[in-house]
C-alpha cells in the first residue's frame, strides 16, 4: 500500500490549469493593490469640497489585464522558453533562438520597403489617410526603420561585440555629419539639412553625452572608489556657476574657465570629502545628499552673488579656440570666415564635438588611472578598506583623490552646460538629477564605462524618444503628454534591468593586471594534467 | 641578526568602548621566531594582533617595532614599517582576480620585485598560479587563505602576522599552509607571529608559545614546553582531538 502512491499525485496540473490558478491569483494581487490607487480618486467639486471619484470600470481592465498577461505566459511563454532548451532528437539541434525567428531576410525586405513607400509619401500622408492614421503610419514607419536597424546589427552581431569601443566611437564621431547628411537629402537642401539637425544633435546628442560624461565622473566615486555619493549634482553646479559668473563678470574665456571649473569643482569634492572620511554606505550616502541640497540652498539663497532662482543669464559662448566665434555679430564669426549661410546648427555640432571629446578624456582618464596604483587603491578600497589599511594604502589620500577626481569631471560637464544653456538655475541641479545619475551608474553596471554609456543612451535617448510619440495622443486623448511618463520609463527600466542583469548591462569587471608569460603558463599546466 | 628582538608588546592595554579586551599584555617576537599566540574564543588573541596594527589604538602600553614606537602610528604607516598581515577572515579582493589581489600586496614595494615576488609566491603555493585569471570571490577557502598569505608576502615584510590562517580549514589544507610557513621562515628566515585555535598545530610549527585567557598571557615558553604542560594539554590540546 505504501508503494502505491495516491492517484492525484501523478496528474501534474496541465499548462492550461496551473495558468487560470495563477491568473488567478495575480488577479486577486492585482485588484489588492490596485483598489485603492486607480479604483478610487479624490478630486473637488464645484464647492471646492474634496470628494472620491470611482472608477471601478478602469479598475476591472486593469485587473482583467493582468490576468489575461498572466495566464498567456504561464500557459504559452513558459512552455515555449521551456522548449527553447530542448534538443530536437532528430538532428541534435537546439530549436532556433527567437532571435533568428523574429529577423529573417523577408521581414527585413518588407520593412525596407515599409519605410521606402511611407517616406515617399511622407508628404501627402496627412491629405492620403487624414491626421489620425497618418500619426499611425509615421509610427509605423519608426518601427520598420528600427527593425530594419536592429536587423543589420543583430547580422553582424559577433563582429560588433568585438569591436564595440572602436564602432562606438567611430559612430559617435559620424553622427552629426549623417544627421545632416541624411536630413539634408530628405529636405533637399543643405540649409534644411543643417536646421533639421539642431534637434537631433543638441536634444539626443549633446544630451545624452553630458549624462554620459557625468555617469562616467560618477563612475569613478562610486563604481571604482564604493563611496556611494547621492550628492553629485552639486559638483555639476560647482562647475556651471564658476564658468556662468567668471564668464559674465569677467569676460574670460570657456577654454580658461573649463580647467578652473574642475578645479573648484575638484575643491570642493575635498572639502565634502573631509568629514565624511569615516563613513560608508548609507552614512555617506545621507551626507552626500545632503552636501548636494545645501549646494543648491546656497546658489537660490546668496541673491548678490547667484541672482537666487531667477539664475544667471547671458553666458558668453564657446568659442573655437579662439579663432572663430559663434556670435552672428562678430567680425570672425563663424559663417563669414568660411562665406557659408548663417546658421545655428553649427554651434550646436560645434558644441557636440566638444563634449563628446570631454567624455572621451574622462574614459581615457579613467582607463588609466586603473591601472595605476591610484586607481588599483580605489577598487581595493571598494572590496575592503581594513585590508586596504593593512597592506600600507594611505585611505585617506584614495578616498580624497577619488571624491576630486570624481568632482573635477562634474566641474567639467557643469561648464560645459552653462556654456550650452547660455543660462544656469538652481532649478538644474536638483537631487532627482543626482538620482538620475547614480541611476545610470547602477544600471549601466558599476564600474563598466561601455555599460554606463549604453544605460544613458537608453534613459536619456528614451526620455527624449517620450517626446516624439505625439501619435498617443489619438490614443489617449489631446491632454496626454508623454514626457510626464519618464520617470515611470526608468523605473520600469530598472526594474527590468535588475530583475534580468542584476549587475547592470556590463557586470563584469576588466581585470587590470596579467602575467606576462601567461600562453607559456596556461600550457605547461595542460601538460601537467591536474585534477 | 638571530636573537634581537623585533616586535616587543609591553604592557598593552586595549579598549572596546569602556569594554577592556586587552589587560597588559607582554610579548616579544625575535628575529627569525615563528611565535604562537593561543588561547580559546575572546580571549583577546585578534584583538592584540589588530592592535599592532593600530586599529583599535592601545590606550596604555608601547608597540615597538625594530626599535621604532609604532604605538601611535597610522595603520597604513605601520603596514610600511614592512608588518604585513593576513588578517582574521582572510580579507581578500572578492572581484578583483589573483592577480590583481597579488599586485595591491606589492604596492607597498612600489612594485619593484613585482614579477620576482610574483614568482615566488607561485612556488610556495602553486595552487594560486592555476588560478592566476579567477576573481578572488570564486576561490575555495584554502585558496582565500593561501591568497591572504601570498599577498601579505608581495610586501616584502619582516614580520608577517597571521589571524588564524587555519580558521574553517580541512585538516590537508592546514597542513599544506603550516608547511608553507614553516619553509618560508627556514629558507627566508622571515619573522611569523601567528595567532591559532589550532593549538596543536601552531604550538608544532612555532619557536616559541604564548597562551592567552580573558586578555591576559598566562603562559609563556618553547613550543615543545607548552605542547608538554599539562594545564595547556587539559585547556587546549585534549579536548580538541576527541
Amino acid at each position: 500500500m505504501a508503494v502505491t502512491a495516491s492517484p492525484e499525485r501523478d496528474i501534474v496540473a496541465t499548462p492550461m490549469q496551473r495558468a487560470t490558478r495563477e491568473a488567478l491569483y495575480a488577479g486577486a494581487i492585482a485588484l489588492g493593490l490596485f483598489v485603492l490607487f486607480i479604483g478610487l480618486r479624490t478630486d473637488q467639486n464645484i464647492s471646492n469640497e474634496l470628494i472620491l471619484v470611482q472608477r471601478w470600470l478602469l479598475l476591472a481592465v486593469v485587473v482583467v489585464l493582468t490576468m489575461a498577461g498572466r495566464f498567456l505566459y504561464v500557459a504559452y511563454g513558459q512552455p515555449f522558453l521551456a522548449n527553447q532548451q530542448i534538443v530536437d532528437v532528430a538532428t541534435g539541434l537546439l530549436p532556433e533562438s527567437v532571435a533568428t525567428r523574429f529577423f529573417r531576410l523577408p521581414y527585413f525586405i518588407a520593412a525596407i520597403a515599409t519605410v521606402a513607400v511611407l517616406v515617399f509619401l511622407a508628404g501627402s500622408l496627412d491629405g492620403l489617410l487624414g491626421p489620425g492614421l497618418a500619426g499611425y503610419a509615421r509610427f509605423l514607419r519608426a518601427l520598420a526603420i528600427i527593425y530594419a536597424l536592429a536587423s543589420v546589427l543583430f547580422y553582424f552581431r559577433t563582429f560588433i561585440h568585438a569591436h564595440f569601443s572602436a564602432l562606438g566611437i567611430t559612430a559617435l564621431a559620424l553622427y552629426p555629419v549623417i544627421v545632416v547628411l541624411v536630413l539634408a537629402l530628405y529636405g533637399g537642401s543643405v540649409a534644411a539639412g543643417f536646421q533639421g539637425s539642431l534637434k537631433w544633435v543638441d536634444n539626443f546628442g549633446i544630451q545624452i553625452l553630458i549624462y554620459v560624461m557625468l555617469a562616467w565622473g560618477l563612475n569613478i566615486v562610486v563604481g571604482l572608489a564604493g563611496l556611494l555619493d547621492l550628492g553629485y549634482v552639486a559638483f555639476y553646479a560647482v562647475g556651471a556657476y564658476a564658468y556662468a559668473l567668471l564668464g559674465t563678470q569677467y569676460g574670460l574665456s570657456f577654454w580658461i574657465l573649463l580647467p578652473a571649473a574642475g578645479a573648484m569643482a575638484a575643491f570642493w569634492g575635498v572639502l565634502l570629502g573631509f568629514p565624511v572620511l569615516r563613513l560608508r554606505g548609507d552614512y555617506l550616502a545621507i551626507v552626500t545628499l545632503a552636501f548636494g541640497e545645501i549646494i543648491r540652498l546656497v546658489l537660490i539663497n546668496w541673491r548678490e552673488v547667484t541672482n537666487g532662482s531667477a539664475g544667471i543669464s547671458g553666458i558668453p559662448k564657446v568659442t573655437f579656440f579662439g579663432l572663430m566665434t559663434f556670435n552672428v555679430s562678430d567680425p570672425n564669426y563663424i559663417a563669414k570666415v568660411f562665406d557659408i549661410a548663417t546658421s545655428s546648427a553649427y554651434y550646436k555640432i560645434f558644441l557636440y564635438y566638444l563634449i563628446l571629446g570631454l567624455c572621451l578624456l574622462t574614459a581615457f582618464v579613467t582607463i588609466r588611472l586603473r591601472r595605476m596604483p591610484v586607481g588599483r587603491a580605489w577598487e581595493a578600497l571598494r572590496e575592503d578598506e581594513i585590508a586596504c589599511r593593512s597592506l600600507g594604502i594611505n585611505t585617506t589620500t584614495t578616498k580624497l583623490t577619488a571624491f576630486a577626481t570624481g568632482a573635477m569631471f562634474g566641474g567639467f560637464a557643469g561648464s560645459f552646460f552653462a556654456a550650452r544653456q547660455g543660462f544656469v538655475s538652481p532649478e538644474s541641479f536638483i537631487f532627482l538629477e543626482s538620482a538620475i545619475i547614480l541611476a545610470i551608474v547602477v544600471l549601466g553596471g558599476m564600474g563598466s564605462l561601455v555599460g554606463i554609456a549604453v544605460a544613458a543612451m537608453v534613459m536619456i535617448g528614451g526620455t527624449e524618444v517620450l517626446r516624439e510619440l505625439d501619435f498617443l495622443k489619438q490614443v489617449f486623448g489631446p491632454d496626454f503628454t508623454p514626457e510626464l511618463y519618464r520617470m515611470l520609463l526608468f523605473g520600469m527600466a530598472m526594474v527590468i534591468v535588475m530583475l534580468w542583469k542584476p549587475r547592470g548591462f556590463v557586470g563584469s569587471r576588466e581585470p587590470t593586471a596579467f602575467l606576462k608569460e601567461s600562453r607559456a603558463v596556461s600550457g605547461s599546466f595542460t601538460k601537467e594534467g591536474h585534477g | 641578526m638571530a636573537g634581537t628582538t623585533l616586535l616587543d608588546i609591553k604592557g598593552v592595554q586595549t579598549y572596546y568602548g569602556n569594554i577592556r579586551a586587552l589587560n597588559g599584555v607582554d610579548v616579544t617576537v625575535k628575529q627569525g621566531e615563528i611565535v604562537a599566540l593561543i588561547g580559546a574564543n575572546g580571549a583577546g588573541k585578534s584583538t592584540l594582533m589588530m592592535t599592532i596594527f593600530g586599529a583599535p589604538r592601545a590606550r596604555a602600553g608601547t608597540i615597538t617595532f625594530a626599535g621604532i614606537d609604532i604605538t601611535q602610528l597610522p595603520t597604513h604607516e605601520i603596514a610600511r614599517m614592512r608588518i604585513a598581515q593576513s588578517p582574521e577572515g582572510r580579507r581578500i579582493f572578492p572581484r578583483m582576480t589573483v592577480m590583481e589581489n597579488l599586485q595591491m600586496g606589492a604596492s607597498l614595494d612600489n612594485l619593484q620585485h613585482y614579477d620576482e615576488d610574483v614568482e615566488k609566491v607561485f612556488t610556495l603555493f602553486p595552487r594560486l598560479k592555476e588560478r592566476i585569471a579567477q576573481r578572488g570571490g570564486t576561490l575555495s577557502g584554502g585558496e582565500q587563505q593561501m591568497l591572504s598569505i601570498g599577498r601579505a608576502l608581495m610586501a616584502r615584510p619582516k614580520l608577517l602576522l597571521l589571524d588564524e590562517p587555519s580558521l574553517g580549514l580541512a585538516p590537508l589544507v592546514v597542513k599544506q599552509i603550516f608547511d608553507a610557513i614553516r619553509e618560508l621562515n627556514r629558507t627566508q628566515g622571515l619573522t611569523v607571529f601567528l595567532v591559532e585555535q589550532n593549538a596543536f598545530g601552531a604550538l608544532k610549527l612555532a619557536t616559541r608559545g604564548y597562551v592567552m585567557v580573558n586578555g591576559n598571557v598566562t603562559m609563556s615558553g618553547t613550543g615543545k614546553e607548552l605542547l608538554a604542560d599539562p594545564d595547556v594539554r587539559a585547556a587546549y590540546l585534549e579536548g580538541g582531538h576527541h
